[in-house]
């Protein structure tokens, strides 16, 4: 067992590595995420930040998580690196255990940047409900994680990949109720797309984690549905899992 | 276990969807000898490697490497084999170095990482980063990771397939050297001159069959290296000649030709490609099984 925890904090680490290096993964899982919360919270109006800059960190940790795992599984399954893999001795756990912490580890940073600049630079207080967002960050990362595996099985190779996530991820974000409450709008069509996606959800723990009348126990039903969402990811995650590019 | 065999594949089978890959194929590979599966494009001879590493499930028949069954895909298996396949990437922005050290440490046992760079060639290109290797560099990281657990067995899967002839020479010294190291190797190629100049036995495999196994001389794929000479003669006619040494044959034709004050029209000498040898091989086999 400890070698498999072993080996899977040195994929870590390779992982934290190759994010670094990599410059498309290190601008759009790090630095496009600070660029985005600057200008969106200077943006906003001051009474309106709650609101939004919540809707923010939904944005990003999607961004650090769905699309990135998304994508970089396409290529790594397009390039063989998981075929290379899966012919060493190296367990399998340690391996999806490296790559998942890798994500948790940019989503749980990009909250943390929220939350922090949230306070330091845009006037918001510090949480209320600290065990909200810490369940929310978890949950939620959990499951745009599993979404995002899921998915790369979806896309056919690492060309269309952009377009695959990006197909996911932009409607998700206007519809999702980053830049509004969808409780507040007047479209019920609004409203009703926001109550199914993952994101709205997600966003409604981080909103109410700032809010002094929030709290866990107003969000049960939101931190359940994004748990349904990582369980339906995580199963057809593991169900459709491949180490290959699937031939034409 | 030393005197048992290395690979043993009995009525092996395998049927995708709408078409039978490997079609009922029996050999064995025994411990340090370099064999070779020699077939054409399509032959089913990555689909039997792909079983015998693992990443492929059989439809019938018995296999079994090392005496495991690949199938279980057992981490003590995978310990003893290292594997090159074709054209497989690794991580791009690591430098082929970290690349092999990080492979190293997840084999219980592993070989020096310096050494093995060595032993790849790769001596030169070990800080750059994966991404900038050239092709060649490449195939050498593919072997320095396939060679770093200190693999008793190694498949090679077309090793030299796109190299030019430098690479290719280099890559058959590494073959060679393996075996020096006392490895087994299971080598696919459709080269007849790599078969040739590398394995110690030979299974000619098409179409999911294997027609016939044995020591390069054996198999008769050197009596099968015919050069075909041809060229146009006075009378206007295409003239094509077959033969195992054509320098008595091309000395008589320049001859007569300078003799007259002429020249030999479009002369051209070439060895028949692997397609000719293999509907030679493959005539013969229809004629023996028609018997």
């Amino acid at each position: 067992m400890s070698d498999v925890i072993a080996l899977g904090w040195r994929q870590f680490r390779l992982e934290r590595k190759q994010f670094w290096r990599n410059p498309t993964a290190a601008f759009f899982g790090f630095m496009l995420p600070v660029v985005f919360l600057l200008i969106i919270g200077s943006l906003t109006p001051a009474s309106d930040r709650d609101i939004i800059i919540p809707g923010i960190a939904g944005m990003n940790v999607m961004a650090s998580t769905f699309n990135a795992i998304a994508m970089n599984m396409t290529f790594r399954r397009e390039q063989g690196l998981l075929k290379r893999t899966r012919g060493t001795p190296m367990p399998t756990g340690s391996y999806l255990g490296g790559v998942f912490g890798n994500v948790a580890f940019n989503g749980t940073v990009q909250v943390a940047l929220t939350v922090v600049g949230g306070v330091v630079l845009f006037g918001l207080p510090w949480p209320y409900h600290w065990d909200e967002l810490v369940i929310f960050t978890v949950v939620g990362i959990f499951s745009f994680t599993a979404l995002g595996i899921a998915f790369s099985h979806v896309i056919p190779n690492f060309d269309a990949a952009p377009a695959y996530t990006n197909f996911v991820f932009l409607p998700s974000i206007l519809l999702g109720g980053v830049f509004f409450d969808p409780a507040t709008t007047s479209s019920a069509v609004l409203d009703d797309i926001a109550r199914v996606l993952p994101i709205s959800h997600f966003i409604a723990g981080m909103r109410g984690a700032i809010q002094p009348d929030g709290g866990l126990s107003h969000h049960v039903g939101d931190v359940t549905v994004l748990a349904l969402w990582g369980l339906v990811g995580l199963w057809f995650a593991i169900r459709g899992f491949s180490w290959e590019q699937r031939r034409a | 276990m030393p005197a048992a065999a290395a690979i043993e594949v009995q009525g092996l089978r395998k049927t995708y969807d709408d078409r039978e890959a490997v079609r009922g194929i029996d050999f064995s590979v025994r411990r340090g000898e370099v064999f070779g599966l020699l077939g054409p494009n399509g032959a089913g001879k990555t689909t039997t490697v792909e079983i015998l590493e693992g990443y492929r499930t059989r439809s019938a028949g018995s296999v079994s490497v090392l005496g495991h069954d690949p199938e279980e895909r057992p981490p003590a298996l995978r310990e003893r084999v290292g594997i090159v396949l074709q054209s497989c990437g690794t991580y791009p922005h690591l430098s082929a170095r970290e690349t092999v050290a990080h492979w190293a440490s997840l084999y219980a046992s592993p070989r020096d990482v310096e050494e093995v760079i060595a032993l790849a060639g790769l001596e030169e290109a070990a800080d750059r980063r994966a991404r900038t290797l050239s092709g060649g560099q490449q195939r050498r990281l593919d072997l320095a990771l396939a060679l770093i657990g200190d693999p008793e067995l190694v498949f090679l899967d077309e090793p030299t397939t796109g190299f030019d002839p430098a690479a290719r020479r280099a890559a058959w010294d590494t073959v060679r050297s393996l075996r020096d190291l006392g490895k087994t190797v299971l080598l696919t190629t459709h080269y007849l001159d790599e078969a040739q100049a590398l394995a110690d036995r030979v299974a000619i495999i098409k179409d999911g069959r294997i027609l016939a196994i044995g020591t390069p001389g054996e198999l008769g794929v050197g009596a099968a290296q015919r050069v075909r000479v041809s060229w146009r003669g006075e009378d206007g006619e295409l003239h094509e000649r077959e033969v195992d040494d054509p320098t008595r044959l091309l000395h008589e034709l320049t001859a007569e030709a300078l003799a007259r004050g002429g020249s030999v029209r479009e002369l051209t000498v070439v060895r028949p490609s692997l397609e000719d040898v293999y509907l030679e091989l493959t005539a013969e086999e229809e004629e023996t099984v028609g018997v």
